[in-house]
């Protein structure tokens, strides 16, 4: 009777909304955070391995060496929690002279817009019905611009709540590199959304399903496993997937996927264009001035943009949650699963991209970067969607 | 005279950086293959393995104390050595040696002699002004100690550490 009464309360439309939207709110964000610190350990294994070095290596579980003087089991893998517990512990100093009220507000500023970013994008097909999104957006795309952007405040905030002259000096590059970017960024995916249709990161990523990946210049028509077993039938799939139209469009959405990869780069602070917080230059940039979870924030911050970021990318042009061969959620929940899997699969793949990336290339000049992006990215992301535009009008299907 | 360097001439790849760019992740990818498989890595599991056998000659360590062939302190508590370190880590506090010892006419000798470890810059001028060969910079490097008073070397430590040399050193020979 209780159960029942409980049941039918669960199920009213609003409650059923309010609760499981808490419910993948909590779960997503969980999920974000154990990302992040797993993303944290890769970039120092990586970034070891890619200098000849071993990296962490020492902590095991429970945090010691396991074994004596051997290197410990699990490949250091505690490493992944003594961090974010060195940093809880640690003493949080906050020089004299600085803006108190600012210098307490900035970290919080440059934590919150990637998370409020992860709202939209779709980490799943359905679940039990259920869409695997936070909140579904029409303008979900515009959405992810106008709050992204927002961070930069929080890394200017905090070069000038510092009062000191490395940080004013990184928030205020932060500040240059934001405009040299953004609008090539906002640029290089109108191609997209003339080809989609679509603002709705939903219903781009629904587009993908049915005609291919956008990164991709030709995709197998309903191809599925059963098709694997008649030849005639995947033969006809993969025909019906090339077109003149697709081939000829593949060559703008290269261009953007180039431009929006790159600007996500800037977008998170990331090497080659981390000009704000250029370790050689700038002691740590913004964050100098930062202890403990102050500091922590600001870290948690910008791989939570990676995060978010990569998720941008994935649904935009990797084809979000979907992978060839694999039903989605309507088809029972195990495969809802499974597609929420392939989401974090090709985001982690991203995310380790952009390690091996940041371990590669020197930083750019900040004149560099301007350049760069007023000069190279701007033009070729306005001559895009023309492209894009004529190839949609003159070649038809 | 003014040299004009000429910035060499960027090809249209080159401008485009993206060929570089791949170059690079090709390179890096290399290392991170071999090194994934434990091969190539160059650093080493310091407190397992240790560089030792390979140190120098020259290296300076920490400086120590030496007492001569009679067991004798080779120092003369001249305190030239005080004077010139240059972050100050050395106190003396010298003593006249009494009537009646057997080294009466050497005259003085150091009451105490602190090295406070925690200032030394390992920067050997000790050891090079040191008119009667008795202090040096051996190969120890790893001192450690749970608090400031425990990273100060006292003269028994300094005496432990620099052991004895016999007949005169001479301060630049491979013994040291
Ligand atoms: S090595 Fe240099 S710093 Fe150290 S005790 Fe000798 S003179 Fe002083
Ligand atoms: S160690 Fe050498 S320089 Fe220093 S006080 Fe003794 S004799 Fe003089």
């Amino acid at each position: 009777m209780d159960l029942d009464l409980i049941l039918y309360f669960l199920n009213i439309p609003w409650v059923f909304l309010l609760w499981t939207t808490f419910l993948k709110s909590f779960i997503f964000l969980n999920l974000t955070i154990i990302v992040v610190s797993v993303t944290v350990f890769a970039e120092r294994k990586v970034s070891a391995f890619i200098q000849d070095r071993v990296g962490p290596n020492r902590v095991g579980i429970p945090f010691t060496l396991i074994g004596g003087k051997k290197d410990s089991f699990f490949f250091g893998l505690g490493q992944m929690v003594a961090d974010p517990i060195k940093l809880l512990t640690k003493e949080n100093f906050v020089p004299g002279g600085v803006n108190k009220f600012y210098f307490w507000l900035a970290p919080k500023l440059v934590m919150i817009p990637p998370i409020l970013v992860l709202a939209v994008l779709p980490f799943g097909s359905t679940l039990f019905g259920v869409e695997m999104t936070i909140a579904n957006l029409n303008i979900g795309v515009l959405y992810i611009f106008a709050i992204a952007s927002l961070s930069v405040y929080g890394i200017t905030l905090a070069g000038w709540a510092s009062n000191s002259k490395f940080p004013f000096l990184g928030g205020i590059r932060s500040s240059s590199q934001m405009i040299s970017y953004e609008l090539s960024m906002g640029l290089s995916i109108i191609p997209v959304f003339m080809i989609c249709g679509s603002l709705n990161l939903n219903e781009i990523i629904d587009w993908q399903v049915v005609n291919g990946w956008l990164v991709s210049p030709f995709w197998p028509k309903g191809f599925s496993v059963g098709s694997l077993l008649h030849p005639a039938d995947a033969l006809h799939a993969f025909v019906a997937g090339v077109s003149l139209q697709r081939l000829l469009l593949w060559i703008p959405l290269l261009i953007s996927f180039v431009i929006f990869l790159v600007s996500i780069f800037a977008e998170t602070n990331r090497l080659p264009f981390d000009l704000p917080e250029a370790e050689q230059e700038l002691v740590g940039g913004y964050h100098t001035e930062y202890a403990s979870m102050n500091f922590a924030l600001f870290f948690l911050g910008e791989y939570a943009a990676m995060f978010a970021g990569s998720g941008a990318i994935v649904s935009l042009f990797l084809g979000g949650w979907s992978c060839p061969l694999i039903p989605d959620g309507s088809h029972g929940w195990f495969w809802g699963l499974v597609n929420i899997g392939v989401f974090f699969v090709k985001v982690s793949l991203l995310l380790l991209f952009m390690i091996w990336v940041r371990w590669t290339l020197p930083r750019f000049r900040y004149d560099q970067l301007m350049k760069l992006g007023w000069l190279g990215f701007f033009p070729i992301a306005l001559f895009n969607i023309f492209l894009t535009a004529v190839i949609l009008a003159l070649v038809r299907n | 005279m003014a040299i004009v360097v000429e910035r060499p001439k960027l090809t249209l790849a080159e401008k485009f950086y993206l060929p570089a760019v791949l170059a690079g992740l090709a390179i890096t990818w290399k290392h991170l293959k071999r090194a994934i498989f434990n091969k190539g890595i160059v650093t080493m599991q310091y407190p397992e393995e240790k560089w030792d056998a390979n140190m120098p000659d020259w290296y300076r360590g920490a400086p120590t104390l030496v007492a001569d062939e009679h067991g004798k302190d080779r120092c003369v508590a001249c305190q030239l050595c005080e004077f010139i370190c240059p972050p100050r880590a050395i106190t003396i506090k010298p003593m006249e040696i009494p009537e009646g010892d057997k080294w009466r006419k050497v005259e003085k000798r150091p009451e105490e002699f602190d090295i406070d470890m925690t200032r030394c810059i390992y920067c050997g001028l000790c050891e090079e002004v040191c008119p009667e060969q008795a202090i040096y910079l051996r190969k120890d490097y790893s001192i450690t100690g749970l608090n400031r008073a425990e990273m100060v070397h006292d003269k028994e430590t300094l005496y432990k550490l620099g052991g004895v040399r016999e007949g005169l050193v001479f301060k630049w020979n491979e013994l040291k």
